[in-house]
C-alpha cells in the first residue's frame, strides 16, 4: 500500500486549532495538561436529550469582514476565529511574501460546510411556504465550496482551491491533496485541514443511528456508548523541505473499506492498510512511533475495530488515546484538530490519556492511556476512518 | 514543467442524449446531431443485490460513467476521485425536510447516504478495492478543480486514478437556490508514463482564459446546465480525437488549463 513514490516531508510552518478546548494552541495545551474536556449538556434546541457537545464558546459574535458578509455562517465564523489565533492569517502573510499569492493553495475539508444555515432557511419559511427566503444564500453558505473559497478569499490567496469532503476523515485527507499539489511544484505552500460546525442534520443523523453518548462520549471505555458531537477548525500551513528538527508531516496514508458503507470492517482491514501505508511513505517501521492518536470516536464497533488494528500493527508497545473525549468527535475538522493535538505532543512530550475512563475495554490489547503520560514524543500517528470506508493516517514529528 | 502530466486510459461519459462514451463519440465529433433524451441511471452492476438496493440516482449515475471508464482496467488497482457540486442532493434535501418537519425522523439509511463520499464508497464495496479515494466539492469549478486534483495525484504519486465527476439537479426547494437542470457524469482513468488515448497535462494559473472560442450546439445545449458538462470541450477534442488547449475560469478568479494530445 506504500506509494511507489515516497512522500515527500512536509514543513507545517503555521499551526491553529479552535474546539471545545478554546481558542487557539495555548487554550488547547492547557485543557489537554490540566485534564479539562470541552464537553457539556447540549442545548435545548438541539433536540437529542442526554446527549453532549462540544460547542466552540463566541463563534455566535465573529462577523467574517464586511467585504465577504455573503460568506457569513456558523462554519465560515469558526473559519474566522482560527484564521485570528495562533497568528495563522500572519503565518500565511509571510508566505505570500516568501511564494506570491498565486503559489498558495487551498485545500479544506468539511462533511456539512454551512448547512446550518439552510436548516435556518428552511425554519424561517412561513407556514404553507415552499420556497425558501430570497436572502438564503447558497453558493456562500451551504455549498462545501463555501468554506475553502472564503478562506482563500480571506488570507488574500490566488492559487488553486479545493474542497475535500470524505466525511470524517476530511480534514486529515487535505494533507495528502496538499502534497500532490506540492510534490507537482503546483503550489510552494498549501493551507490544509478542516471546518466543520454543529447543526441539527449530524445530530439527529447519529441520533437516528443510536450512535449519540449519553453523557460525554468515553472513547475506548469499557461502558463507552458512543459519541459526542463537536465542532472545530484547524489549519496547517505546508511547505516543502522542513528545517531539520521543524516540526513536519512526515508521512500520510489512506485507503478504503470497500466493505460497508457506514460500518467499518470488523477487523480493521482499511485502518491497518492506512497506518501501514502512513509508515511506509514515511519509511518508518511501526517502532518508531511514540504514540498513536486514535480516531476513538467513542462507538462499541469504531473502537473496537481500532483496537484490533492498532494491535496488529503495535502490539501493546505504543501508548495510544483519543481525545474525542476532550472536544467531541469534529468530524470533518477531527484529522486536522488532531493532527494540532498531535503536533503539541511532540512538542510537550504529552501522552494525553483518554478523559473520563474508569476502566479500558477489557477486550482491547493496544496499550491504552487513561491518564496522561510524559516522556519524549519523538513521532505521531493520527487515525481517521469515515462513513463510505475511508480511511487516512498521519504521521507527525520532526523533520 | 509545471503543472501534472498524467495519460487517459479509459473514457465514461452519461448525460442527456449523451447514452455512455463510446455510443456518444459520433455527437460529440459532430458527425450525429445531438437529440435530448433523459438518462437512463442503470442499476450499478458492480453491486450486490442488497448493496445496489440502497444506491439513489446520483450514486447510480456517477457509477455508470465510472465503470464504463474502468473498463478492462484492474479496478481494484484505482485510486479514486470523485468530484461533485452538488452529491446527493435528493437525500440531503430529504433529511432537510425531515429535520424541519413536526415528528420528521432522519432514517439512518438516508444519513449515511447524504455524506459527499457514498458514490465513492460504492465504488469501493463493488470495486472491491482498498485503494485511496477521495470525493471533491467546488460548485461551478468541481470539473476543472477535480480534474486538476486527480492529475496531481496521478503525477505525485505514480499511480492510476479514477476521476468521475458528476451531478443531478437538486429537489425544490433548494433547486431554486443552485439550479442544475439535467443529471451528467464523465469520468477517465489517468495515468502516469505513457500510452492510453491521450496525453494530457494541466495546471492551475491566475490569468484569466483568453476569450472563449465558439461553442459547438452540443456545448450550448448542456454546458452550463451541469456543473461536470464543463467537461465537454474536452471530450469533443478527445473524440475526434484532435490535439487541443482548454481554459476553464474559475469562480473567484484564476484558471485551471490543459493541454490534449491524442497518442
Amino acid at each position: 500500500m506504500t506509494p511507489n513514490a515516497s512522500f515527500p516531508p512536509l514543513a507545517i510552518t503555521a499551526l491553529t486549532a479552535v474546539s471545545a478546548m478554546g481558542q487557539g494552541l495555548d487554550a488547547t495545551r492547557e485543557a489537554l495538561h490540566r485534564r479539562r474536556g470541552g464537553l457539556a449538556p447540549a442545548a435545548a434546541a438541539d433536540d437529542v436529550p442526554g446527549a453532549w457537545t462540544g460547542r466552540v464558546q463566541g463563534i455566535e459574535a465573529v462577523a467574517v469582514p464586511p467585504d465577504l458578509a455573503e460568506f457569513q455562517c456558523r462554519n465560515n465564523a469558526l473559519a474566522e476565529l482560527a484564521l485570528a489565533s495562533d497568528g495563522f492569517a500572519e503565518g500565511v502573510a509571510a508566505a505570500v511574501r516568501r511564494h506570491g499569492a498565486a503559489r498558495i493553495g487551498v485545500v479544506l475539508g468539511t462533511s456539512t460546510a454551512g448547512i446550518a444555515e439552510t436548516e435556518a432557511a428552511y425554519r424561517r419559511r412561513a407556514p404553507g411556504e415552499a420556497a425558501l427566503p430570497a436572502d438564503f444564500r447558497f453558493a456562500t453558505t451551504h455549498d462545501l465550496h463555501a468554506l475553502p473559497r472564503y478562506v482563500r478569499r480571506r488570507l488574500g490567496l490566488a492559487g488553486p482551491a479545493l474542497c475535500v469532503s470524505t466525511a470524517c476523515t476530511s480534514g486529515a485527507r487535505t494533507v495528502l491533496e496538499a502534497a500532490a499539489l506540492l510534490r507537482t511544484g503546483m503550489c510552494d505552500a498549501v493551507v490544509a485541514g478542516g471546518v466543520d460546525t454543529l447543526c441539527r442534520m449530524t445530530l439527529q443523523g447519529f441520533a437516528s443511528l443510536s450512535l449519540l453518548s449519553q453523557g460525554p462520549s468515553r472513547p475506548c471505555a469499557a461502558d463507552r456508548d458512543g459519541i459526542s458531537i463537536g465542532e472545530a477548525a484547524a489549519f496547517l500551513l505546508l511547505e516543502r523541505d522542513p528545517a531539520p528538527g521543524a516540526l513536519a508531516v512526515l508521512g500520510a496514508g489512506a485507503s478504503s473499506d470497500g466493505h460497508h458503507m457506514s460500518s467499518p470492517h470488523p477487523d480493521g482491514l482499511g485502518a491497518v492498510l492506512a497506518m501501514r501505508a502512513a509508515l511506509g511513505s514515511a519509511g518508518l517501521p511501526p517502532d518508531a512511533i511514540d504514540y498513536v492518536n486514535l480516531h476513538g470516536t467513542g462507538t462499541r464497533a469504531n473502537d473496537a475495530m481500532e483496537d484490533r488494528a492498532v494491535a496488529h500493527l503495535f502490539g501493546n508497545a505504543v501508548p495510544c488515546s483519543s481525545t474525542k473525549g476532550w472536544t467531541g468527535h469534529t468530524l470533518g475538522a477531527s484529522g486536522a484538530l488532531e493532527a494540532a493535538i498531535a503536533a503539541i505532543c511532540v512538542e510537550d512530550g504529552l501522552v494525553p490519556g483518554c478523559l473520563g475512563v474508569d476502566t479500558v475495554d477489557p477486550g482491547f490489547g493496544s496499550d491504552v492511556a487513561v491518564a496522561n503520560r510524559a516522556g519524549r514524543i519523538g513521532r505521531v500517528l493520527s487515525n481517521s476512518f469515515g462513513f463510505g470506508g475511508s480511511n487516512c493516517a498521519l504521521v507527525i514529528g520532526r523533520a | 514543467m509545471s503543472g501534472a502530466s498524467c495519460h487517459i486510459a479509459g473514457v465514461g461519459l452519461l448525460g442527456p442524449g449523451l447514452p455512455g462514451w463510446a455510443a456518444s463519440v459520433p455527437v460529440l465529433r459532430g458527425d450525429a446531431t445531438w437529440v435530448a433524451a433523459d438518462p437512463v441511471l442503470p442499476p450499478p452492476a458492480l453491486l450486490a443485490p442488497t448493496e445496489r438496493r440502497r444506491t439513489g440516482a446520483v450514486a447510480r449515475l456517477a457509477l455508470a460513467a465510472a465503470q464504463e471508464a474502468a473498463d478492462g482496467q484492474e479496478i481494484a488497482g484505482l485510486d479514486t476521485v470523485f468530484a461533485s457540486s452538488n452529491g446527493d442532493g435528493a437525500t440531503v434535501g430529504a433529511i432537510l425536510d425531515a429535520l424541519t418537519t413536526e415528528g420528521g425522523d432522519v432514517s439512518p439509511t438516508q444519513f449515511h447516504n447524504s455524506v459527499h463520499n457514498a458514490a465513492a464508497g460504492y465504488w469501493g464495496i463493488g470495486a472491491h478495492s482498498t485503494r485511496p479515494s477521495v470525493s471533491l466539492g467546488g460548485h461551478d469549478d468541481t470539473l476543472p478543480m477535480g480534474l486538476l486534483q486527480a492529475a496531481a495525484q496521478c503525477a505525485a504519486w505514480n499511480r492510476p486514478v479514477l476521476f468521475c465527476a458528476y451531478d443531478a439537479p437538486l429537489p425544490p426547494p433548494l433547486e431554486a437556490c443552485r439550479v442544475t437542470r439535467f443529471p451528467f457524469a464523465m469520468a477517465l482513468v489517468l495515468q502516469p508514463g505513457s500510452g492510453g488515448r491521450a496525453a494530457l497535462r494541466l495546471w492551475h494559473q491566475a490569468e484569466a482564459c483568453a476569450a472563449a472560442s465558439p461553442r459547438s450546439g452540443l456545448r450550448d445545449a448542456l454546458e452550463d446546465g451541469n456543473p461536470a458538462a464543463r467537461a465537454l470541450p474536452l471530450l469533443e477534442a478527445l473524440a475526434v480525437p484532435r490535439p487541443a488547449g482548454l481554459c476553464w475560469n474559475l469562480l473567484d478568479g484564476g484558471t485551471v488549463r490543459a493541454e490534449l494530445a491524442p497518442c
